[in-house]
C-alpha cells in the first residue's frame, strides 16, 4: 500500500536553511548540507529545497549547494527557485535533484510546465502554488487567489483554475502553500487543500502551517493530501520543542495515517 | 567498474552519488567508448519511454550495451524507466522498446492518482542474490504512471500493489531491474545497489 509522505522543506539563503513567518522575517537555522544529512539519517521521506532569493535576484539556483545536499540524501530531493528554462532544469537534475519545483515563473510562462514535462516526464515537474484566502469575487470563484514572488504579487488567478491548468500542462504534483498559515503553526488550510485534491488527479502536497502532529494528520486525511510539507515543527528556533521524524511518524500512525515504517539500522 | 548510463532524461548523477556513498567504483557512461573496461551496467531513468530510447539511440549506446548484456552476459541493473524500456512494448506513446525481456508496459487506471508517487511495499516472490538482504515487504520510493507486465511469471522477483498488483522488481538471467528508485529508497535501496555490485549471475 502506498504510504503518505513527510517532506522536510528548506528555505535556503546562501547555503543556509532559514525559517520565515508568512513569507517574511527569515531567521537562520543551520547549513543546508548538515540539516539534510541529519534528516536523512532520521528517515525523512523526502526533502524539498527552495533557493528563496534566486528568482528575485534573477539568477540561477545555487548549484554547489544542491550538489552538496544531493551527496548526503538518498531519498527524493526536489529543488526550486530561479528556474527559467528547460536548460536550467537539466542543470538542477544533473546536480542530483529528482524533481523541479516551479512557482512564480510558471505563472509568468505556463509553457515551462509543458516543456519540462515533455523533456523529463511529468513526475519531474512539481507545481508549487502560493494561495491566499481573499473571498469569492469576480474571477476568483473559489475565494482563493494565486500569489507569486514570495507572496508579494497578486495574479488575479483563481487557485483552482490554476492548478487544473497546471495539471493539464503536465505538472506531476501540486503543492498548496497557504500564505495565511505559513510559519504560523496554526494548521494547514484544509479547505483549499481539499478543494485542490478534489480538482486534480495528480498527488497533492499540503504546505504552510503544520505545528502539531494533529495538524499533519488533518492535512493527510480531511485535507485529502498525499504528502505534507513540514519545517517549523522539525527545526524552527521559534518552537519551544521540535519533534523528530520518528516521533512524528509514530504519532501519525496512532492517528491511522499509513507511514513508511521506521527501520532499525 | 560499474558503468552508469548517462543520458539527457536520466538521473545518472544521483545513482553516482549513491554508489560513491557505498564506496563502489563507477563511472558515468555517455558514449560507446566509455563502456570500455566496464564489467557491469546500471541504466537509471526518470523520463518518458520514448525520450529515453531516443536519447539512448542518439548516444549510440544501444547496440554496444545490448551486445555486452546479451552476448557477454554482463550483470545489468535497470531503474524505473530503465526497467520499462527492457520490455517489448510500452503503452506510453505506443513505443517499441528494447525487447530484452518478454512482456509489455501498461498505464495505471485513473481510479488512483497517477502518477503513483511515494513509498510502497515490495513483496518478494522468490529468492535472488540482489534481494538477499532486502526485508520482504520493505518500502521503496516509486514514481510511475506505467508498470511492467512480464509474460513469464518467473521473471517477477518483487511485486507491489497500486490499484493492480504489478512487477516492481524483474529478474531475467543476468538482468535485474527495479521499478522503484533504488538510489532514492534510503538504506534499503542502497542495500540493493550494494548487492548488485557483488552479484555473479553465473553462480
Amino acid at each position: 500500500m502506498l504510504t503518505k509522505r513527510l517532506i522536510a522543506c528548506f528555505d535556503v539563503v546562501k547555503g543556509r536553511v532559514t525559517k520565515a513567518q508568512r513569507f517574511q522575517d527569515n531567521i537562520d537555522v543551520a547549513p543546508a548540507e548538515q540539516l539534510a544529512q541529519q534528516l536523512y539519517e532520521d528517515q525523512i521521506d523526502e526533502i524539498v529545497f527552495y533557493d528563496i532569493l534566486a528568482s528575485a535576484e534573477r539568477r540561477m539556483i545555487d548549484l554547489p549547494v544542491v550538489r552538496a545536499v544531493a551527496r548526503h540524501v538518498f531519498v527524493p530531493f526536489t529543488v526550486g527557485g530561479g528556474i527559467r528554462s528547460v536548460d536550467d532544469m537539466f542543470e538542477v537534475l544533473k546536480a542530483g535533484a529528482e524533481k523541479i519545483s516551479v512557482d512564480s515563473m510558471a505563472v509568468r510562462d505556463p509553457d515551462i510546465i509543458r516543456q519540462g514535462a515533455e523533456a523529463f516526464g511529468r513526475q519531474c515537474i512539481v507545481l508549487s502554488t502560493q494561495v491566499q484566502h481573499v473571498g469569492v469575487r469576480p474571477g476568483i470563484a473559489s475565494g482563493y487567489e494565486v500569489f507569486i514572488d514570495g507572496a508579494r504579487t497578486a495574479t488575479g488567478l483563481d487557485a483552482l483554475d490554476w492548478v487544473r491548468r497546471g495539471e493539464e500542462l503536465g505538472a506531476g504534483e501540486i503543492v498548496v502553500n497557504s500564505i495565511d498559515r505559513d510559519g504560523t503553526a496554526s494548521g494547514y488550510d484544509l479547505e483549499i487543500t481539499r478543494a485542490v485534491a478534489d480538482a486534480v488527479n495528480v498527488p497533492v502536497i499540503a504546505s504552510g502551517g503544520a505545528g502539531t502532529i494533529a495538524h499533519i494528520a488533518d492535512g493527510l486525511t480531511a485535507g485529502g493530501a498525499q504528502a505534507a510539507i513540514i519545517s517549523s515543527i522539525l527545526y524552527s528556533p521559534r518552537f519551544e520543542r521540535n519533534l523528530g521524524v520518528r516521533e512524528l511518524k509514530d504519532g501519525l500512525r496512532e492517528r491511522g495515517v499509513a507511514m513508511r515504517p521506521y527501520l532499525s539500522l | 567498474m560499474i558503468g552508469v548510463v548517462d543520458y539527457r532524461a536520466g538521473n545518472a548523477p544521483s545513482v553516482g552519488y549513491a554508489l560513491a556513498r557505498l564506496g563502489i567504483e563507477h563511472r558515468l557512461v555517455a558514449t560507446p567508448g566509455e563502456l570500455d573496461g566496464v564489467d557491469r551496467i546500471v541504466l537509471p531513468g526518470v523520463g518518458a519511454a520514448r525520450a529515453t530510447l531516443d536519447s539512448l539511440d542518439a548516444s549510440g549506446l544501444v547496440d554496444p550495451m545490448t551486445s555486452l548484456v546479451r552476448d557477454d552476459r554482463l550483470p545489468f541493473l535497470g531503474i524505473c524507466i530503465g526497467l520499462q524500456v527492457l520490455f517489448e512494448h510500452s503503452e506510453e506513446g505506443d513505443t517499441e522498446c528494447l525487447g530484452w525481456i518478454p512482456g509489455s508496459v501498461r498505464r495505471f487506471d485513473d481510479t488512483d492518482r497517477v502518477p503513483q508517487i511515494g513509498w510502497n511495499d515490495v513483496r518478494l516472490r522468490r529468492a535472488h542474490p540482489v534481494t538477499e538482504r532486502f526485508p520482504d515487504g520493505g518500502h521503496c520510493y516509486f514514481v510511475n504512471s506505467y508498470y511492467a507486465s512480464p509474460s513469464d511469471p518467473d521473471d517477477v522477483l518483487g511485486e507491489t500493489s497500486y490499484g493492480v498488483d504489478f512487477c516492481s522488481i524483474v529478474a531475467h538471467a543476468n538482468v535485474v531491474a527495479t521499478q522503484f528508485h533504488a538510489e532514492k529508497s534510503g538504506e534499503l535501496g542502497l542495500g540493493i545497489l550494494a548487492a548488485f555490485a557483488q552479484w555473479d549471475p553465473t553462480c
